[in-house]
């Protein structure tokens, strides 16, 4: 009689060292794995409502202003260190990873209105409604030595921003005009104005970095070659922009947080209409800026919110509020993609998350993987109703909430009174303007 | 510069002053030439020099100022204003020189100045300025540009990893890192004295000049290139030739048959062509049609008198298909004989009405359904049963009679049709114009007159039959008559038009549309509650499924009650032919008789681990009326959308008071709204489907809402599972690769120009391109000789085709 004896080969299963990753046979026979739509459907909802569980963007706040925030400005060198600027003049500078101030500047009497390390990270630069320009050490000063700028210009009339060149050693101010300043100087190489009204913000171009951009308060905003003696370019918007950011990966895109509660996304080459609008805010638009991705963009307004908008949605992705949050005045996105940092008129700095359902810290390759495809089956089941409406839901305070809707009852009865307006007059006459061509009253040459 | 020319007219400034006067200078010399002026002038100059004269007396009188302009005014009073605004030129003052001979030279030299022209104005600040500005922010745009490339492509990107610009790392040779190293050991300076010797390199690139030189000769770039091209020349030729093997190996008639009509339809286009471009040669090629004509006339080929023919003849009587045959052979007689008559357009539009009028009526897999394999349950088999026994009830058993014969019709039809298009599958065109017909037969789901049906799918056949023929003769006609042609195709130049118009009215509703549309779906719904837990998740859920509800975003289809009942008159003859679906399904099934198992044969252990499987099966639904079941849930369900009569009848006139009290027969009778007719249901035809066309609630939470445009694409992506569950390890970090990928603690920095320049050099790589052809030309050759000689298949097409003649004979 034969006998058969199970056996089994150990070079299947046993491991060389102690090292090697156990063996995991498996089969991928689809018939072996069936249901997998309804199986992923599952787990797309369960990560769906993880995700928003999770969700708690809210980072820290950096307490120690002792008035308004005014500016914040990123240090281009070092991920840890932010500097603001409070509405007493005084500048802040922050360590993140230890939530503190490691120093403090009393830089103006008056506003600090506008604030830019230098791409060195050696020194930054301030200017302030006290009609000066003051250049200062990033370092502190040494054990006895006095707490002074570097350089002080005396202007002749109020700043309201300032800019610094991101190879050279040039900076721009604002304020009755645009001023390109050598930094060894004490007057400005080049001035550039166009029209008589005052120049909110000024913001160089980090691609091409020889372009630069301003808005004015006649609604305008310009845009300016620092090798040119002329500025370049000037349109005119139905309301006045606050500030511009460029997108650090597309040299030609910029965006422009308008008093219109919108935001608009430009083309260099193409002014006569944005390429997108973005909406959503519910009051004026204080302040931009860019992801260093390029992808997105963060936006800060007088409605007590942050917005994350994708760069090419018109929506935006997500809105960040607190309870304390006043009229939030500056916000920046960290250089490393992860966080995003707003300043507001009640004193303090506020650290959230970009993602907010991210994990802080380290990953293991696992947590890794598992967040990766939780993303990718988010994505893939996004249009599905149950899915759609977990992942899209946000919570507002009331005030805002109350808000939104007045705006919306407004937008739609003067969408209806213009439907019939046309509906009511001869044919032909009222047109039907886009709203991306209404964004734009003129282009001037 | 334009405008300021414009500001010179409107208000002279001095220098357009100026211009006149100049005018008037050149002027004088004409005016001067009549011997009057001539005369004043001297007069005037006389009086001059009178008065420089007197002025050299000493005597100092006061100037009187005149008023020039006022002597212009009263020169009616006979005082002479003449040279008052006058200025003396040169060619006054060259005049008395004339009569000298010595000043010749200088004379002719004067001559030659002319009065320049002033220079233009400079240009207005603001002006200059805007024009300066344009051509900066022209010359910037520009500069800008360049990007283009780089943006779009990283919005493509499938993954970004940032920062963009880290390179990774490499370990550096070690002369880079040691300056100062020198041989000292004497193996080394033996080693070295060897490598001089030799003339070998010492310092990396570690390259011999010949290696160089062969470097330079030729690049590895352009090597591959070359040895890639020589691949694909030998690749291409292989596979023609195997093509051509295979091809010339195949027996089967209609093949040939089919290949033939293919190059007669590729002649015809040809012939087309020739007739735009060379008449001439068109005509030499019509001669030679009608040369065929004769031959055809002359010869007997396809006449009754062949040998094959004569046998065919005797076989006629008895054997169905051999009449067939010699039929066709007389039709094809007829078609090449006959001179080609006049088909108009019309005409032809209504044959083809007519034949869309002919389709199938009931789709191929009903009739699937009711061949059945004997004795399973049919739910397992996916096979409907047509055996009346299990249907049920007697009133079902007579339905099916009923179906039976109604069914009879179309099921003929079809399988001719089928037959037909089995000739010409291959021939795209008509493949694509069968399938149109079978939409719309869908759609329409009607049965054509049953009468007719019969006569007019004979001429259905011949006449696809001989389609090719009646283009030939629509050319023909238009060859002769190039008036009419012009005319027609001015006609057709304007429809053209008018369609281009139309699109282009289309195009811009679309843009207006899409401009529309650009007003998104908010990524965020904003609302005052919170959900901080997995439950309140659970809540938010079921509630938003029923505000969807609510809120109908796209009404899915009109209810029955909505559409209208207007009919034409025709659609309600059709109507009437109507094949109710219980009948056919119930209907007992002419057998078509078609290998009902696969032409693979299985092995015997298969076969009885299905019969066990079977058996098993019978046992546990051995109670169960499966069919009858569903027949039922099926009236019940056409029951349901049928719209019901409302009864608005109220107690009042005419009836007693109190309650509980019925209203009376007539008063209902008269207060009834009959309500209209159900509309045609889909599932009329489907004997085994039900097909409900409300939306069901509980499903519409689970469906996804995509945009028609992305539909497709969404549908492949979901079909395809991601996970770990479903893939091997790699293609699941390939599945899931994230789209932006950040390093946590590295600052990325903005674009910088050189990731500008490495993107142009990376630009274009033609040997990818070529060795990607390769690929697909590898692919195809193997498909190709992986397909067995199509012999068999044919065999087995001609098996199916007899069997279904066979089956129609039955029938009739």
């Amino acid at each position: 009689m034969k006998v058969k004896v199970l056996c089994r080969n150990p070079d299947n299963y046993v491991r060389e060292t102690k090292k090697d990753l156990p063996k995991v046979p498996r089969n991928y026979d689809p018939s072996l794995h069936p249901f997998e739509i309804p199986r992923e459907y599952t787990r797309a909802l369960n990560a769906t409502k993880l995700d928003r569980v999770f969700a708690k963007p809210f980072v820290a706040a950096l307490e120690g202003h002792r008035d308004g925030i005014n500016c914040i400005s990123k240090h281009p060198k070092s991920l840890s260190t932010v500097l603001s600027g409070a509405c007493d003049g005084e500048v802040k500078i922050w360590n993140l990873s230890t939530r503190k101030c490691t120093r403090t500047v009393q830089a103006h009497e008056g506003f600090v209105r506008g604030m830019c390390v230098r791409f060195c990270g050696n020194s930054f630069f301030t200017v302030s409604d006290d009609k000066t320009v003051k250049q200062w050490k990033m370092e502190g000063p040494a054990y006895g030595e006095q707490e002074e700028p570097l350089h002080t210009v005396l202007g002749k009339s109020v700043y309201t921003g300032v800019d610094h060149h991101w190879t050279d050693a040039l900076f721009a101010t604002c304020g009755q005009q645009v001023d390109i300043w050598d930094e060894q100087r004490n007057s400005p190489m080049q001035s550039y104005s166009w029209g008589v009204d005052s120049v909110s913000s000024v913001r160089f171009n980090p691609v091409e970095v020889n372009i630069l951009a301003s808005c004015a308060s006649d609604r305008s905003i310009v845009l300016y070659d620092v090798r040119m003696p002329t500025p370049l370019k000037k349109f005119i918007l139905s309301m006045r922009t606050n500030v511009i950011c460029w997108n650090p990966m597309e040299a030609f895109i910029f965006t422009a947080a308008n008093e219109n509660y919108e935001l608009f996304t430009y083309d260099m080459r193409r002014l006569d209409e944005p390429l997108r609008l973005h909406t959503g805010h519910l009051s004026a638009v204080l302040d931009v800026d860019y992801s260093p991705t390029g992808k997105e963009f963060v936006s800060a307004s007088f409605d007590k919110t942050i917005r994350i908008f994708p760069y090419d949605s018109g929506q935006s992705r997500e809105v960040y509020h607190t309870k304390r949050m006043q009229h939030v005045t500056c916000v920046r996105w960290s250089s490393d993609n992860r966080y995003i940092l707003s300043g507001s008129d009640e004193m303090n700095i506020r650290v959230w998350k970009a993602n907010a359902s991210e994990k802080l810290g380290l990953l293991s390759p696992r947590e890794r993987n598992a967040k990766d495809y939780n993303k990718k089956l988010m994505e893939k089941f996004q249009h599905h109703a149950q899915v759609k409406r977990i992942a899209r839901n946000r919570h507002l305070p009331r005030s805002t909430y109350m808000q939104m809707k007045e705006h919306r009852t407004m937008l739609a009865a003067r969408l209806k009174k213009e439907e019939n307006r046309r509906k009511h007059s001869k044919p032909g006459t009222v047109p039907k303007i886009s709203k991306k061509k209404a964004a734009v009253v003129a282009v001037v040459e | 510069m334009k405008p300021a020319k414009k500001r010179g007219h409107s208000t002279p400034g001095p220098r357009a002053m100026k211009k006149m006067t100049e005018e008037v200078v050149l002027m004088e010399p004409e005016l001067s030439a009549s011997e009057d002026e001539d005369d004043g002038d001297a007069e005037r100059k006389h009086q001059r020099l009178l008065d420089a004269i007197s002025a050299l007396g000493g005597s100092k009188r006061k100037k009187k100022s005149e008023r020039t302009e006022a002597s212009l005014q009263v020169s009616e009073f006979g005082i002479s204003a003449e040279g008052v605004r006058e200025k003396v030129c040169l060619s006054d003052l060259i005049k008395p020189i004339k009569k000298e001979k010595a000043l010749k030279k200088m004379k002719s030299q004067l001559g030659i100045i002319k009065p320049k022209k002033s220079l233009e104005l400079p240009m207005n600040k603001a002006e200059e300025q805007k024009i300066l500005r344009q051509a900066a922010y022209q010359k910037s745009s520009q500069e800008v540009s360049r990007w283009k490339k780089v943006v779009t492509e990283n919005r493509k990107a499938e993954q970004l990893v940032f920062p963009l610009n880290e390179q990774p790392l490499r370990p550096a040779p070690i002369e880079e890192n040691l300056t100062a190293w020198k041989a000292r050991t004497p193996l080394e300076m033996e080693i070295f004295s060897m490598l001089h010797k030799h003339k070998q390199p010492i310092v990396a690139p570690v390259l011999t000049p010949m290696e160089k030189a062969s470097i330079k000769a030729m690049s590895l770039e352009e090597a591959k290139r070359r040895r890639i091209e020589l691949q694909r020349a030998r690749i291409l030729q292989s596979y023609y030739q195997v093509k051509a093997r295979r091809e010339r190996k195949i027996k089967s008639k209609s093949y040939r048959k089919v290949k033939k009509k293919g190059r007669m339809k590729q002649s015809l286009k040809i012939f087309e062509e020739l007739r735009k471009t060379n008449p001439e040669a068109a005509l030499e090629e019509l001669e030679k049609l009608e040369k065929d004509r004769i031959q055809e006339r002359m010869s007997l080929k396809h006449q009754k008198t062949g040998k094959w023919a004569k046998s065919r003849a005797i076989m006629a009587k008895y054997d169905d298909e051999a009449r067939k045959a010699m039929q066709e052979q007389l039709q094809k007689h007829k078609e090449l004989t006959t001179k080609i008559a006049v088909v108009t357009e019309e005409k032809e539009e209504e044959e083809r009405e007519e034949e869309e009028e002919q389709q199938e009526i009931i789709p191929d897999f009903v009739n699937d359904a009711q061949m059945s394999l004997e004795g399973a349950n049919p739910w397992m088999t996916g096979k409907l049963r047509s055996d009346a026994k299990d249907a049920g009830t007697a009133e079902e058993a007579q339905g099916q009679v009923e179906a039976a014969a109604k069914s009879n019709e179309p099921e003929k039809e079809e399988s001719e049709e089928e037959a037909e298009s089995e000739e010409e599958t291959s021939l795209r065109e008509f493949q694509d114009r069968r399938r149109l017909r079978k939409q719309l037969g869908v759609e329409e789901s009607l049965t054509p007159d049953s009468g007719s049906a019969a006569g007019v799918a004979a001429q259905d056949h011949a006449r696809e039959v001989s389609q090719f023929n009646r283009m030939f003769q629509k050319m023909l006609e238009e060859n002769k008559k190039e008036q009419k042609l012009q005319k027609k195709l001015n006609a057709t130049a304007a429809v053209e038009e008018k369609e281009k118009k139309k699109a282009e009215v289309e195009e811009q509703k679309r843009s207006q549309e899409e401009e529309e549309d650009e007003e998104e779906d908010p990524l965020i719904i904003e609302g005052m509650d919170r959900t901080r837990t997995m439950e309140d998740l659970e809540t938010l859920r079921t509630r938003e499924t029923l505000e969807e509800l609510m809120t109908p975003q796209k009404p899915p289809d009109k209810t029955p009650q909505q559409k209208p009942p207007d009919k034409t008159p025709q659609q309600k003859k059709k109507k009437a032919q109507i094949i109710s679906a219980k009948d056919v399904l119930a209907a007992k099934a002419p057998r078509v008789h078609a290998p009902l198992l696969p032409t693979m044969m299985d092995t015997e252990e298969e076969e009885a681990d299905e019969k066990k499987q079977k058996m098993i099966i019978k046992e546990a639904f051995a109670g169960d009326d499966v069919i009858g079941d569903f027949l039922k849930e099926k009236r019940k369900a056409i029951e349901d959308a049928k719209p019901k009569d409302i009864c608005l009848a109220l107690p009042g006139w005419g009836s007693w008071g109190g309650t509980n009290l019925p209203i009376s027969a007539k008063k209902k009778r008269r207060f009834t709204l009959k309500a209209p007719p159900p509309p045609p249901r889909k599932d009329d035809k489907l004997p085994n489907v039900i097909i409900s066309e409300n939306r069901n609630k509980a499903f519409a939470a689970h469906q996804p809402y995509v945009p028609v445009k992305f539909q497709k694409r969404c549908e492949n992506f979901l079909r395809t599972p991601i996970g770990s569950t479903w893939n091997p390890e790699r293609a699941v970090q390939q599945l899931t690769a994230p789209k932006v990928v950040t390093k946590t603690g590295h600052i990325i920095e903005p674009i910088t120009d050189d990731f500008l320049q490495k993107s142009e050099v990376q630009g274009a790589d033609p040997t990818k391109v070529l060795e990607k052809e390769l690929q697909q030309l590898e692919e195809k050759i193997k498909r190709e000789t992986q397909t067995k000689d199509p012999r068999p298949q044919e065999k087995n097409k001609g098996h199916k085709k007899s069997t279904k003649s066979k089956h129609n004979n039955k029938k009739k």
